[in-house]
Order: C-alpha cells, then sequence, then structure tokens
C-alpha cells in the first residue's frame, strides 16, 4: 500500500504584517502576518528548499519521481520538476511532471503519485509544491496571501502516513482564476464565492468522503484542510462537525494563504505532534476539491524533526510594505548606472549543471582534496582527470570573509559576497541571502540554498547562496 | 634563468593627463603620451623598429597603436594582462631589445574608459553561466580588508583609519602632480565619513576610473648614453600569475597575496636587493583599493607582516618619509585605465630617478619600483619592474 514516507514544508524568512500594509495605504489593520518570498525565490526555489528538508535522513538515489505542482511556476513552457530534479542531483531514468493550474495542484500531484506507486509503475516519488500567487496592491488577496512550499515522500516501504481512502469531485466553478498573460488573481464577489463555492463544495465532498469510508468525525485526530480566510475555514470545519480541538490550525494568520501548497504545508504542521494511530483529515479546494483519508504509523516519529512549520515560525524577519512592492517586481526603480546584464550561454548552463544546479564538486582520488567546482586538474596535487564527485547539499560551512557591495547592480542592494569554507573541506564562494549585513560575520555558521541569481533574456539563472544558519 | 639587469635602459617617457578626457578618444591620449616620449628621447617615429601596446580592452590588435601613429609595416604586438598589461607590454619589449633582435623600441599603455557611460569597470565575463558569486572590483577587494583586520585584531575604527591615512597620504601626494586626475588633498575626516562603496571600504578606499596613457622608448643598455645623459636601467622584470587558487583551496586566508611575496622576492633577487626596506628609494604600487596599498606593503617586504599599521602611523610611506609609495599620488589620483597604470607608474620612477619630479622630488633616489595587481586578490596577475639610476 503506497503511503507518505517524509513530509516537510518552507517558508521564507522575510514576513509582513498586515498591520504594514494596512498602514501602506490607511486602512485599518488586520492580524497577523504573511511570508514574502525573498528576490531571489520562487516557486522553484521553494520548492527545493522543501525538498530537501523532506528528504534529510532519506537516500536521493531512490528517486524515481519529481511531480512538481504550483499555479505559479516561473516558466509557462519549460518543465518545472525538471529543474528541481536538476537541483536534488537526480539521474535522468527518473519521471518528472508539472501539475499545475488549480488550488488542488499539490493533492493532485499526491493522488498521482500514491497511485503510481500502488500500481508498482513507481517506487518512489517526490511531490513537491510551492506557490507565490500574487493578489492586486492595495486588495484583499495581497494582505491574505503568503508564499510557501511543502514536500511529500511517496513509497511502500517506511511510510509514517498510510492512506486509508482519498475522494476526488470536479467543480468547474469562478471564484479565483488567473488568465494566461496576467500577473494577478482575479476573484468573484465574496459572498458567491463563500456561499456557492468554498463552504458548500468542500464539507460536502469531506462528508461524502467520510461516509465512503465509515469515518465519523469523533475519530479525526487532526484535520488538515484548505481555507481562503480563517472566517470560512472555521465555518467549513463547524460544517464538518469537527470540534475547534481538531482543527490543525491553517497557518492563514502567521503566513498566509499559500496557494496550492497550504493543504500539504498544514499536514506537515500536523505532524510534528501526530501520534502513532491519529487518524488525518487532508482536504484541497478548488475547482473542485480532494480529500485523503491518513492514518499515522509507528514511522510517524522518525520525519518528527524534519523542517516543518515550527521551525519557519521560530525564525523570521520582518519587511516593511515597500520592500515587498520591490521583491515582487511591482514597482520600477531607477537602474543603477551599469552596464547590462550579460546574457547566459545556454550550452554553458547545461554543461555545467552538475556543479551549477546540483551544487557536486570533486574529491580527488589522488590526494583527498574536495574542491568546487568541478575541476580536471587537482588544484592541491595537480593530478589530472582522478575525481569522485562530492555533494555538498546538506553542508553546513563557515564564513572566512566577506563584503558588503552597494556597487553591484541588484534588485535590493547591498550584495553580501563571502567566501565560505566547510569543515569536511573545500571552499566556495558566493551571495549570501536572508541575512541582514549587520548580523554578517568571520565564522558565521551558514547553509546553502538554491536561489535564482538573475532573470536575463528571459532565463531565470539558478545558482546557490549561503544563508546564516538559524535555530 | 637569466636576469634583465642593467641589459636594458629607459632613454624616453610620455604620459598623457589621466582623468574624465570626455573631449579626447584613444588616439588623442596615445599621441599625447608618445609626443611626450619622442621629445623626451630626443627621437624621430622612423627611428622605432618595433612596439609593444597594452591595453585590456580599448583595442584589438597591434592595429590599435599602428593606426593613430601611423606606423607603416611594423611588428606591433598587442598585450593583455589585466592590470599589469603595460608593465607586461613594457617586459616583453624590454626581452626583444635584450635578446638583439631590436635596437630600439616604442611601447605604450592605454585605456579609454569613460566612453562607457558607467559608474566602476565594466567587468565582462567571456560567456558562460554567470553562476557565480556578484562579481564586483570593491567587493572582491574588500574581503581583503574583512579579513585582515579579523586577523590582526583590528577593530571596525582602527582599520578604516590606517586605510585613511594612506588615502590621505596619496592624495596629498597627488595635489601636487599636474597630470593627476584628482589634485586636491582629502582631509580624513572627509574619508571616514564617506559613503560605503563594498563595505568596510568607503567611497575614499577606491580608486577611479579614468582614461589615460603613458609610453616608454628602450634601448640597449650600451646605447643608452648615446640618446641621454641619465637614462634610467632596467634592474628587474617579473611577472607572477596566479591561478584563482584562494576561492578553491581553504589555506588561503584573504590577508596576503602570495603572488605578490613571489614577484617581489624574484625581482630583489634579479635586481640584487638583499633589504628592500631601506634599499628601494621609492615603489609606485596598485593602490586600487587602500587595503591593496597595505597589504602590498607587507607583500613586498617593507613592512613586517601584519605590522604595516604601525608604518603607516609613523610616516614612513609619506612622501617625506623613509620610503615615499606611489609619490605621484597612485592609482587613488590617476584612477586606473588599465593598459595604461604600469607605464604611468614607471614614468614617476623614470622622472624621480632622474630628478625631474618637481614638488614631489625625492632625495637621492637610486631605485624605484613598480608593482601591478590584476584580477583578484585569491589568485591574481602581479607585476614587479625595479628600475635604476646607476648604470653598468
Amino acid at each position: 500500500m503506497a503511503g507518505i514516507i517524509s513530509c516537510a514544508a518552507y517558508v521564507p524568512i522575510y514576513r509582513l504584517s498586515r498591520a504594514e500594509i494596512a498602514g501602506a495605504w490607511g486602512a485599518a489593520p488586520g492580524p497577523g502576518e504573511r511570508a514574502v518570498a525573498n528576490h531571489d525565490e520562487d516557486s522553484i526555489t521553494m520548492a527545493v528548499a522543501a525538498a530537501l528538508n523532506c528528504l534529510a535522513g532519506f537516500s536521493k538515489e531512490d528517486l524515481d519521481g519529481v511531480y512538481f505542482a504550483s499555479t505559479t511556476s516561473p516558466y509557462c513552457e519549460k518543465q518545472a520538476a525538471a529543474v528541481v530534479a536538476g537541483a536534488l542531483g537526480l539521474g535522468k531514468n527518473i519521471r518528472t511532471a508539472d501539475f499545475a493550474g488549480t488550488l488542488r495542484a499539490g493533492t493532485t500531484a499526491l493522488r498521482a503519485a500514491l497511485d503510481a506507486v500502488a500500481a508498482g509503475s513507481a517506487r518512489h516519488v517526490l511531490v513537491v509544491c510551492a506557490d507565490s500567487r500574487l493578489g492586486y496592491p492595495r486588495g484583499g488577496n495581497e494582505t491574505a496571501f503568503g508564499d510557501g512550499a511543502a514536500a511529500l515522500l511517496i513509497g511502500k516501504a517506511g511510510a509514517a502516513l498510510t492512506v486509508e481512502g482519498a475522494w476526488s469531485v470536479s467543480e468547474e466553478f469562478y471564484d479565483s482564476w488567473r488568465p494566461d498573460g496576467e500577473r494577478f488573481i482575479r476573484t468573484a464577489e465574496d459572498r458567491f464565492a463563500r456561499e456557492a463555492g468554498y463552504t458548500r463544495v468542500l464539507p460536502e465532498a469531506v462528508k461524502a468522503a467520510m461516509q465512503e469510508y465509515g469515518l465519523p468525525a469523533r475519530d479525526i485526530a487532526k484535520a488538515a484542510f484548505y481555507g481562503p480566510d480563517p472566517k470560512q475555514h472555521s465555518l467549513a470545519a463547524k460544517k464538518i462537525g469537527l470540534e475547534k480541538t481538531q482543527v490543525q490550525d491553517p497557518l492563514l494568520n502567521d503566513i498566509g494563504n499559500t496557494g496550492c501548497a497550504l493543504p500539504l504545508m498544514i499536514l506537515a504542521a500536523a505532524l510534528e505532534d501526530a501520534g502513532a494511530g491519529d487518524r488525518l483529515l487532508l482536504s484541497a479546494y478548488g475547482d473542485g476539491c480532494d480529500v485523503f483519508i491518513l492514518r499515522a504509523t509507528d514511522q510517524i516519529d522518525r520525519i518528527r524533526s524534519q523542517r516543518g512549520i515550527k521551525y519557519y515560525l521560530r525564525n523570521k524577519k520582518s519587511i516593511g510594505y515597500m520592500k515587498h512592492l520591490l521583491w515582487k517586481g511591482l514597482l520600477p526603480t531607477e537602474p543603477p548606472a551599469r552596464p547590462p546584464q550579460q546574457m547566459v550561454s545556454t550550452p554553458a548552463l547545461w554543461r555545467d549543471r552538475e556543479w551549477g544546479l546540483a551544487l557536486r564538486g570533486v574529491r580527488c582520488r589522488n590526494c583527498g582534496a574536495v574542491q568546487f567546482p568541478r575541476q580536471r586538474v587537482c588544484v592541491w596535487c595537480i593530478a589530472g582527470d582522478r575525481f569522485d564527485p562530492y555533494d555538498f547539499t546538506g553542508r553546513t560551512g563557515k564564513i572566512v570573509s566577506f563584503s558588503h557591495d552597494n556597487l553591484a547592480a541588484a534588485v535590493d542592494p547591498p550584495t553580501t559576497i563571502c567566501a565560505v569554507d566547510f569543515p569536511e573541506g573545500g571552499r566556495i564562494m558566493c551571495d549570501m541571502t536572508d541575512r541582514d549585513p549587520e548580523e554578517v560575520k568571520t565564522g558565521l555558521p551558514v547553509e546553502m540554498t538554491f536561489r535564482k541569481i538573475h532573470t536575463v533574456g528571459g532565463i531565470h539563472n539558478y545558482y546557490w547562496k549561503c544563508r546564516p544558519c538559524r535555530e | 634563468m637569466g636576469s634583465i639587469k642593467d641589459r636594458v635602459a629607459i632613454i624616453g617617457m610620455g604620459c598623457a593627463r589621466f582623468g574624465e578626457r570626455w573631449e579626447s578618444s584613444a588616439e588623442d591620449l596615445i599621441i599625447e603620451a608618445v609626443s611626450e616620449a619622442y621629445a623626451d628621447a630626443g627621437i624621430e617615429q622612423k627611428d622605432i623598429q618595433a612596439a609593444w601596446v597594452g591595453t585590456a580592452g580599448s583595442g584589438r590588435t597591434g592595429q590599435c597603436l599602428a593606426e593613430p601613429l601611423k606606423l607603416y609595416y611594423t611588428p606591433i604586438t598587442r598585450v593583455e594582462n589585466a592590470c599589469a598589461t603595460g608593465s607586461d607590454a613594457f617586459r616583453n619589449a624590454c626581452y626583444a631589445v635584450a635578446a638583439g633582435i631590436y635596437d630600439l623600441v616604442l611601447v605604450v599603455g592605454f585605456e579609454k574608459l569613460k566612453d562607457s557611460g558607467f559608474s566602476g569597470l565594466e567587468l565582462k565575463n567571456p560567456y558562460g553561466t554567470n553562476r557565480t558569486q556578484t562579481l564586483t572590483a570593491p567587493s572582491g577587494f574588500a574581503l581583503l580588508a574583512t579579513s585582515y583586520f579579523a586577523r590582526y585584531g583590528l577593530t571596525q575604527e582602527e582599520g578604516k583609519l590606517m586605510l585613511a591615512k594612506i588615502s590621505a597620504k596619496s592624495h596629498k601626494n597627488g595635489a601636487l602632480n599636474p597630470k593627476a586626475h584628482f589634485q586636491s588633498e582629502v582631509p580624513l575626516g572627509t574619508i571616514l565619513k564617506a559613503p560605503m562603496v563594498a563595505w568596510p571600504l568607503g567611497l575614499y578606499d577606491c580608486c577611479g576610473v579614468s582614461d589615460g596613457a603613458a609610453a616608454a622608448i628602450v634601448c640597449r643598455s650600451d646605447m643608452a648614453r648615446s640618446f641621454r645623459e641619465d637614462p634610467i636601467y632596467v634592474k628587474a622584470l617579473q611577472i607572477c600569475v596566479g591561478n584563482k587558487s584562494g576561492f578553491l583551496r581553504n589555506d588561503y586566508n584573504f590577508t596576503h597575496v602570495e603572488e605578490t611575496y613571489r614577484a617581489g622576492t624574484a625581482a630583489y633577487r634579479e635586481a640584487e636587493v638583499t633589504n628592500p626596506r631601506t634599499e628601494i628609494s621609492l615603489a609606485e604600487v596598485h593602490d586600487c583599493f587602500s587595503i591593496t596599498e597595505a597589504v602590498t606593503m607587507e607583500d613586498l617586504q617593507f613592512s613586517p607582516r601584519g605590522r604595516v599599521k604601525e608604518d603607516v602611523d609613523a610616516g614612513f610611506f609619506d612622501l617625506a618619509g623613509e620610503l615615499p609609495v606611489n609619490p605621484d599620488g597612485g592609482l587613488k589620483c590617476f584612477g586606473h585605465p588599465i593598459g595604461a597604470s604600469g607605464l604611468r607608474m614607471l614614468y614617476e620612477v623614470y622622472k624621480q630617478l632622474q630628478g625631474k619630479a618637481g614638488l614631489r622630488q625625492i632625495k637621492n633616489p637610486r631605485l624605484g619600483l613598480t608593482h601591478n595587481l590584476g584580477g583578484h586578490p585569491a589568485g591574481p596577475t602581479i607585476s614587479v619592474i625595479i628600475a635604476g639610476n646607476q648604470g653598468p
């Protein structure tokens, strides 16, 4: 029987309070805060971060599929799942697929992964799901939305959650949508979207699933399900017949509505406190509804320390409204008097994918020295072509030296550049992200993170940066 | 390996006025420098048998020199070695003369940077992935400052003050130099309060971007005195090219430049200098950033490791000090037209050794040193040249 072996989430470190947003417009402040992706993040980078969190302690070599789900893939034509697979350094004999176009994309991908594993056509599939949707400035969506990602590892043996039931309904409906070529979500009238949409469809589908599988509401330990706002979410919970204690916090107050990633991120939060034997309900809404009935096994303890939601609620930095507009590309700013960005070479991007996308260096077989990026001649012993591949992802390094550069053309100067040394060997020169300049010191422990360097000629150029280790 | 010591001599030099020469093209700058060199040497263009032209990006092939000067059918090599371009052009010319292939040759270094329309240097990478740390010159060299302060226990304030004294010293020298881009003193307070360019380097820790050109006429030593009474003899020509190993190896700690140390050691051996701190009369070093000059003092063995601050505080490198460094104002006051800088440095050494440095004249100089650093401290290209006014 197919199940969920591991589950993790990713939330950008930066948070924008709803009071800040309201203050910018002279409006009444709302509660809580929303997560805002840094200018060097997008749905692909967040998906990679969630994937690495999910795979911590598990082998990448066993993967034979990556499914990527988002309504905000950076490309309309170019497979995001292939980029994620490249960043994870997976071989080419895997199946990759993108799921898009609906807030149910994450659970649709989950269903497909479970089906593939159950049918025996795949052994392990990684489902990654991320969204960074845009609401119009000064609108309700801007305030309600958040950016984030989740990842699940699907397989048979060692499942931490077994799937006791799955149920899907399709419903053609306009409550929120985005046509091709537009950047902002459009929403229908509130009352219509609420009454005829979410608060009708989701409870109806969940109750149908519960009936189908003979599951009384009282047997549900925690329900993790999508909600467009806290009020509608509570109403849906009541309609399903759940007590407050059975409802997993939908993260809307602290992180925001993270689109198709939301239900999976809520699930990741639920798993941090779940015990073996617990029954969990998972549901996503959008153009219909997906429902899953899950049962935690005794393997649940093994994945409790994956980076779920608690880690990201502990570690956060506040930004103001202007930064949010700047990072989302909503504010044209004066370009610096610097040369235009040079086009990247597509052959070089392909040829260098091992170190560029997968952060793979080499270890010299002659003298044992680790170096990055790949070399033909060892920089220590001058031996030629005697190397084994060496993964740098997941390793912690220390800052040897750094500078904050105000001159470099950047979305949000200064740019921090560093030399990072790794205790097991090797040095990487890179930019640092997710930091205040004041907190950077020599000796600071850092980890590597997958980010977007820039976009030039329509190419989102991905590479790795370092970021300070957090508690 | 052989030695260049006393085998060739410089018998004429010229230097354009460096600066934002909006009204001058590369051709204008070349002619300004070369005319002065011909007049200084007392020769005509038809006497030139071969030429070497150094430019990092303002011209291609030897044609970039032949075209403005109307040199016909002349062997001309274009040289590029980053910031050591001008010095390496000079080095190659000297070897050809020492080999006896040519008797009289011309060396020119030039760069026209201010047509770009941008601030700062345009660092063009060959087609690649751009998967790299963000690369500008100031932040690359700022890594030296961050590490130097940390390693030798300088507080931010102490470190910044040391760097400010270096820049202030150079500005004071440049104020005495009609060829410099910047010709006014800058007080310490102004330097310390200036905005950050790449932490911890501020505006006055960074040299400017300028246009410029300089030229030299070289012949064999045994012919030198037929041109003038005071030829300047080449004592050492050294290049040391790094391989960016500091980016890959964690035994490089960003507090010194090994290639400078090795080029300096080789130059001292070639010139038969045993105590650089006392025997070198003046030095023109690559102060692209104030921290570069500080670290170079240690790498060239003028100051003991980790202790350049003591010499800076004591005024050891001031114009009136024991070992004047950048007496013409340095890159700080001339900017860095890449191909020209090495020859502009040599021009100051040449004039000082001949007693013709005017208000900047050092007493009784015997040996002058030039130093260039191209690329990044973690594996740069270095040149060290030593010249003297005592012949064989």
